[in-house]
């Protein structure tokens, strides 16, 4: 188990204080000190991680959040932001010491300007109430998390999450155009807005996936999309996961981006079948979905192009969806292998590397011996198409040691994917969970430099500390210059 | 002045180094034909990356390309070009409007992070920059992001030296993301029609859901300088629309669109890539002798209005909209233009609209003295100050290019 930073004596102690200064502040119920309330709070979808917060506060205005901030920081209080509290790697796990700032309440669509193919929103909308918004004139919000029921555009921006069809119509960062954000000394930023771009350097593009810790999203201006006319899903079965890797790597070689292109393996497959049962082929060793979306002309062309290019790769069962439903159907199962995959097992640790798209199938192949190895079972879901791995690893934490075998397991996949050329995180985020791990990737220097950033928002560390960085910087220490010029290892060069 | 010409990323280091060990500013270029793009500079000493180049790793399915950062984009464009992929964000050739010579560089690229007119479906160069290794203000070779599509790990540094102008580090080698280049190419011409009613028709068109992969307005200066005879031709002003992508989408997409817009002419694939090139360009369509250019992001929908404003003060401003870019390009003449470049009325007509403007061109005298871009409110440019000070604490890499403290 990871270690959090430890907690201020002094400021647990004048917790009363703390809670009465908030409540002058967020009248009546938007401050929560009762211990069996915070318990709603104590962790997000990472749940082997737990803290209740000191106390949870739940703003409805931005000037509620500018006051909050600036109490805080007046304070030294840590303050972490928190939206539907779905994130898997412990972004929004609290702290002992530290106020608990739910989005929840900032609910509203504020603006749909269709005329600039954008909608205004706060942060506490879900991401699937965007989609809903702009429906009616045939428009949507392009990224789809699995979670896009419950999870926040919020927490989207924090965690620059993707989904199914960001493949073809990119991440939460591409999406986004504006924010509104409050910084911890309570100063109100407003970083792009309508247009592209904005002068200065793009701190829009460091907030999206900042894990907030740089500052509190207050509002998002995120693009609209027109709806495709049309798409199919085409269902293939392959006898080797090789067979069906090198048919994703042939397909977008070939020129085609579908618009989703997702694998499962056999006991992934396995569990989704029970669940929905969408017809999936059990024998297969891997199945792959691809969406191909767009006019019906580009449809029926691209979807003749994908079957012929499965049958190269020697696919054992095709099936291309006839009607809108059957189209569904087969995105069902894969949109709820996580659920699918909780029927079959007490627990499962989601692990979200990615890797080069030609590397899957040799990581799963070592993925299988590890099993051996930590006694653990493993189903795999995975973004194909940009090698975004989603290995589910089966434990119960009722078994003593299982959590611990679990977490060495999922950090044992996820140095395979560095070592492979990938990277720990495709889309949910260090938080704590790969916190430890980030040395792997990045060497000190590279370490610092991100802090430096940090230091640049929060110079006294208190949004959401113990989040992302295995070790933590004063600032003032990372600010001293040291300048190495007695280390000359190019004599030859001119010097100044 | 001495130029420096490290033959490595660690040999820029060092020189990187040196230069804050004694406080010396550095100019920081590669092939130099965006060297005039940006408050003029005052250094005495330059590093001139062009001997980092060369193509890393170019595997075509997995979509990325690793350069070492002065890797000339001819190059790369053609390697691309062979395995029929491309960069989706169209980088516009800027020689002819800096009236410069030299090669232009993928470094150059993404540090100003340009865009074309595909802008609206494909973004600009900060949403294709995966990961780089640079060299900061301390001399300290670092690196963020990764080379795969689909990274989260650690905060998005990559795109903060996406239009950063070489001022937080030096990009030593930058991964990118490539996608496969359209089977093919038309476009749909519209003509006659007055800047509103081009603009609504273009908004119209975007919100079709027929992937209209750029879109642009030309008045008709504008359009009678295109070497396309079919938009030259007729002297009036001409509004044109692209779609992209396997060759039966692209002719079934086309009815669709003339169904939805009420006609409009087809311009077959030749023409229309020339014409899109020549958007992206910009020079080609617009007076650039003794003239002020500026190029402004409004919100789209207000355009026209700032168009029509600055016009009212400065008589001798033309422009054209690359609707798919987001962008108003104004050429003002510089007389009439003034001291200022024309800043204050073209900022002034910005006002209501949002957005900002950005002086490409003008004297270097013009451009020292009115902000080149846009001023910031003062927590946001203290912010900005403070994220320079964790890159560059002794401002040593391209110092004032910014502005006068960036
Ligand atoms: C079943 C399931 C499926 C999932 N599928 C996907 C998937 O397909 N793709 C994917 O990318 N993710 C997925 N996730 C992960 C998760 O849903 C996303 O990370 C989501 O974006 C988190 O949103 P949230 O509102 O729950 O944010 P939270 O979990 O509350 O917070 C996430 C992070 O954002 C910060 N934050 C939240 N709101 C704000 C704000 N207003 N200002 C500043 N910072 C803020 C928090 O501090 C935290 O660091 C899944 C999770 C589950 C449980």
């Amino acid at each position: 188990m990871l270690k959090m930073p430890l907690p201020d004596t002094a400021v647990l102690a004048c917790r009363a204080e703390i809670v009465h200064a908030l409540r002058q502040i967020v009248p009546g119920e938007g401050v929560i000190d009762d211990a069996s309330e915070l318990c709603a709070y104590e962790s997000d979808g990472l749940t082997a991680y737990r803290t209740p917060p000191m106390v949870a506060v739940l703003p409805e205005t931005t000037e509620q959040v500018v006051q909050v901030m600036r109490y805080c920081h007046s304070a030294g209080i840590k303050v972490v932001p928190r939206g539907a509290g779905t994130s898997l790697s412990g972004g929004a796990l609290p702290l002992e010491d530290g106020v608990l700032l739910g989005m929840g309440k900032f609910k509203q669509v504020l603006e749909i300007d269709y005329v600039n193919r954008c909608a205004v929103v706060q942060p506490g909308v879900t991401n699937l109430a965007i989609s809903h918004a702009v429906q009616e004139r045939g428009f949507y919000y392009a990224p789809d998390p699995s979670s896009q029921i419950a999870c926040t555009i919020g927490g989207n921006v924090g965690e620059n999450s993707g989904g199914v069809h960001c493949l073809k119509y990119g991440l939460t960062t591409n999406n986004v155009i504006g924010l509104e954000m409050v910084t911890i000394d309570g100063e109100v930023l407003r970083l792009g807005g309508k247009h592209f771009d904005a002068s200065g350097y793009d701190l829009l593009g460091v907030m999206v996936g900042s894990e907030g810790m740089l500052g509190v999203v207050t509002e998002v201006t995120v693009r609209i999309l027109p709806k495709p006319p049309g798409a199919r899903a085409v269902l293939i079965g392959f006898s080797t996961i090789e067979g069906a890797g090198d048919c994703v790597a042939d397909i977008i070689a070939t020129g085609i981006i579908p618009g989703g292109m997702e694998m499962m393996d056999k006991p992934a497959t396995a569990a989704a079948e029970a669940f929905v049962h969408a017809g999936y082929p059990l024998d297969a060793e891997a199945v792959l979905i691809v969406e191909l979306d767009g006019c019906e002309a580009e449809v029926d062309h691209l979807i003749l192009a994908v079957e012929k290019i499965a049958g190269r790769h020697g696919a054992s069962s095709t099936r291309v969806s006839q009607s809108d439903d059957e189209r569904l159907l087969l995105w069902a199962g894969r949109k709820a292998a996580f659920p699918a995959v909780g029927r079959i097992s007490p627990d499962y640790y989601c692990m979200d590397g990615t890797i080069p798209r030609k590397r899957i199938g040799e990581v799963l192949s070592r993925m299988r011996q590890m099993q051996d190895q930590y006694g653990l079972r493993v189903a795999n879901v995975f973004h194909a198409g940009d090698g975004n791995l989603h290995p589910l690893i089966l434990y119960d934490a009722n078994q003593p040691g299982e959590l611990d075998r679990a977490e060495a397991f999922g950090a044992d996949i996820l140095r395979l994917c560095v070592q492979v050329g990938g990277v720990l995180t495709g889309e949910h985020g260090v938080g704590v969970e790969k916190r430890d791990l980030m040395g792997t990737m990045f060497t000190e220097i590279d370490l610092n430099q991100q802090q430096r950033l940090k230091c640049a928002f929060d110079p006294q560390g208190l949004l959401n500390p113990g989040k992302m960085f295995p070790t933590l910087h004063r600032c003032a220490e990372l600010g001293r210059v040291h300048v190495h010029a007695g280390q000359v290892r190019f004599p030859d060069l001119p010097r100044f | 002045m001495t130029v420096y010409r490290p033959a490595d990323a660690a040999e820029a280091a060092e020189v990187i180094a040196a230069a804050a060990a004694e406080r010396q500013p550095l100019e920081l270029l590669a092939g130099g034909t965006k060297r005039g793009l940006g408050r003029p500079m005052r250094t005495s000493h330059s590093l001139d990356a062009s001997r980092l180049s060369g193509v890393i790793d170019y595997d075509p399915p997995e979509l990325q390309l690793t350069a070492h950062a002065a890797t000339p984009m001819a190059q790369i464009e053609s390697l691309l070009a062979d395995n029929r992929q491309m960069l989706a964000f169209e980088p516009p050739d800027w020689r002819g409007l800096m009236g410069s010579h030299g090669t232009s560089t993928l470094g150059g690229v993404i540090a100003c992070n340009l865009a074309g007119p595909r802008r609206v479906r494909a973004g600009a160069a900060r949403d294709h920059i995966l990961g780089f290794f640079g060299v900061n203000g301390r001399g300290e070779s670092w690196k963020a992001g990764g080379k795969v599509v689909k990274n989260v790990t650690g905060y998005d540094l990559s795109k903060l030296q996406c239009g950063a102008y070489g001022t937080l580090s030096l990009l030593t080698q930058i991964t990118v993301k490539v996608m496969p280049r359209p089977e093919t190419v038309c476009s749909l011409l519209f003509r006659g029609l007055s800047d509103e009613a081009a603009i609504a028709l273009s908004s119209q068109a975007l919100n079709t859901p027929q992937e209209v992969s750029a879109a642009a307005h030309l008045p008709a200066a504008a359009a009678r300088r295109s070497q396309v005879t079919a938009v030259a031709d007729r002297s009036d002003t001409v509004t044109v629309f692209r779609l992209e992508g396997p060759t039966p989408s692209v002719i079934s997409r086309l009815a669709s669109l003339r169904a939805q817009l009420g006609g409009g002419e087809p311009l077959q694939a030749d023409d229309s890539r020339l014409l899109w090139d020549e958007i992206g360009a910009v020079r080609p369509l617009l007076a650039a002798h003794n003239r002020c250019l500026w190029r402004l992001c409004p919100t789209p929908a207000a355009a026209p209005l700032v168009q029509q404003q600055v016009r009212a003060k400065l008589p001798s401003s033309e422009g054209f909209y690359d609707w798919g870019g987001g962008l108003l390009w104004l050429s003002i003449d510089a007389r009439e233009a003034g001291a200022d470049g024309g800043a204050q009325v073209v900022r002034n007509a910005l006002r209501q609209a949002a957005g900002h403007a950005t002086l490409i061109l003008a004297s270097d005298a013009v451009r020292t003295n009115v902000p080149v871009f846009q001023t910031l409110p003062a927590p946001l440019a203290a912010l900005n100050q403070r994220v320079k000070y964790g890159f560059d604490p002794h401002g040593i890499l391209n110092p004032g290019r910014m502005r006068e403290d960036q």
